[in-house]
């Protein structure tokens, strides 16, 4: 994984692991790797991952089991919403480039809708 | 808990020349601490002074509370920057050799690593490529149990691609109580394997702070905030 310079390692690792259990990488329920081992994966720091994990912990998208290691969430409602304030997020930045174009709704939906439908085509052949 | 390392004051002169002035660091164990500078300013210095093959002109240095010398020689695993093994002896003689040497030193551990890299125990070392030597050392430092590892340019030599399996066996290998001190000029290669990074400069520490208080702080990567702090 490659890392941008100005924003800290933990919070990139966070949303890269966010990302892998929105996509349904990392299912609900699922065993995630020892500290140590997804630390050795991803070829960052161990104390690294911790704080990432602990983050996404609070964030109630991992949890604890004492003796047993870190699992995804169960809690769908909260992997929901977790998605649907990335796909807002993602939305948000498409719209500023596009306004930054001075493009208007109009223009922008012709264009998603365009996009959307090649995209489908694609994927069926 | 007792700091892995303590400099207090800690100077060294060769000649008239100073290689390291009046340095106080405290490292405290279970981290991956980074050690950067340019050539010729002081690295190679302290970490020879750590592992007691250098005196203090001044000032003091203690590993895990011990003045460097038989006691912390067991607990410290060190990789030179340069070759010391000898040329003749087959990598199972190496191997033999570290195991007779150190109490601490893993044999099985080092096997694992020798296959994943593809190395045969039964080749001299002298028939082996400059980046399989390096490959070797690392392993030998890696394969101890050690509290402390004191890692002299541990990739310098080798391609890309190996350099991704030896950060990947540092952090495999290391247990979590243990430290590591890397020194390098591959600073981007390898600084999101680091807990916090010291600057060295002319002899003097111009910074320690960890990887994530750089990028908030500054706004940078290591590797960025060292090009400007040491530029030409």
């Amino acid at each position: 994984m490659d890392f941008d310079a100005n924003k800290p390692i933990y919070l990139q690792i966070v949303d890269n692991i966010k990302d892998r259990i929105i996509n349904g990488d990392f299912s609900p329920g699922e065993k995630l790797p020892s500290v140590r081992d997804f630390a050795a994966q991803m070829a960052v720091n161990p104390n690294t991952m911790q704080r990432a994990l602990a983050q996404l912990e609070s964030e109630g998208l991992i949890y604890t089991e004492r003796t047993s290691g870190r699992f995804v969430s169960l809690d769908a409602k909260t992997i929901k919403t977790t998605k649907d304030e990335q796909a807002r997020n993602i939305t948000k930045k498409y719209v500023q480039e596009m306004q930054a174009l001075h493009y208007s709704l109009a223009e922008i939906n012709t264009l998603v809708s365009e996009s959307y439908t090649k995209a489908s085509k694609e994927e069926q052949q | 808990m007792t700091p892995i390392l303590e400099c207090n004051g800690l100077s060294k002169n060769y000649g008239s020349k100073t290689a390291l002035k009046n340095i106080n660091l405290i490292i405290q164990p279970g981290q991956i601490i980074g050690l950067l500078g340019p050539n010729g300013s002081g690295k190679t210095t302290l970490i020879k002074l750590i592992n007691g093959l250098l005196q203090p002109s001044a000032g003091s240095i203690l590993v895990n509370g011990m003045k460097p010398g038989l006691e912390t020689k067991k607990i410290v695993s060190y990789l030179s920057d340069k070759n010391y093994l000898s040329d003749w002896m087959k990598v199972e003689d190496i191997l033999q050799m570290f195991e007779d040497f150190y109490p601490d030193f893993n044999r099985q551990k080092a096997n694992e690593m020798l296959k994943d890299l593809d190395i045969d125990e039964k080749q001299k070392f002298k028939t082996l490529s400059k980046g399989t030597k390096e490959k070797v050392q690392l392993i030998l430092v890696m394969a101890r149990e050690a509290k402390l590892y004191v890692l002299d340019e541990p990739i310098a030599g080798v391609d890309p691609a190996a350099r991704d399996y030896i950060l990947r066996t540092i952090l495999r290998n290391y247990n979590p109580e243990a430290t590591v001190i890397i020194s390098t000029h591959l600073i981007a290669d390898v600084e999101q394997i680091f807990d916090a990074v010291v600057f060295i400069n002319k002899g003097e520490i111009n910074l320690f702070e960890t990887v994530d208080d750089v990028r908030i702080k500054h706004g940078k990567s290591v590797d960025q905030l060292f090009r400007e702090v040491f530029k030409c």
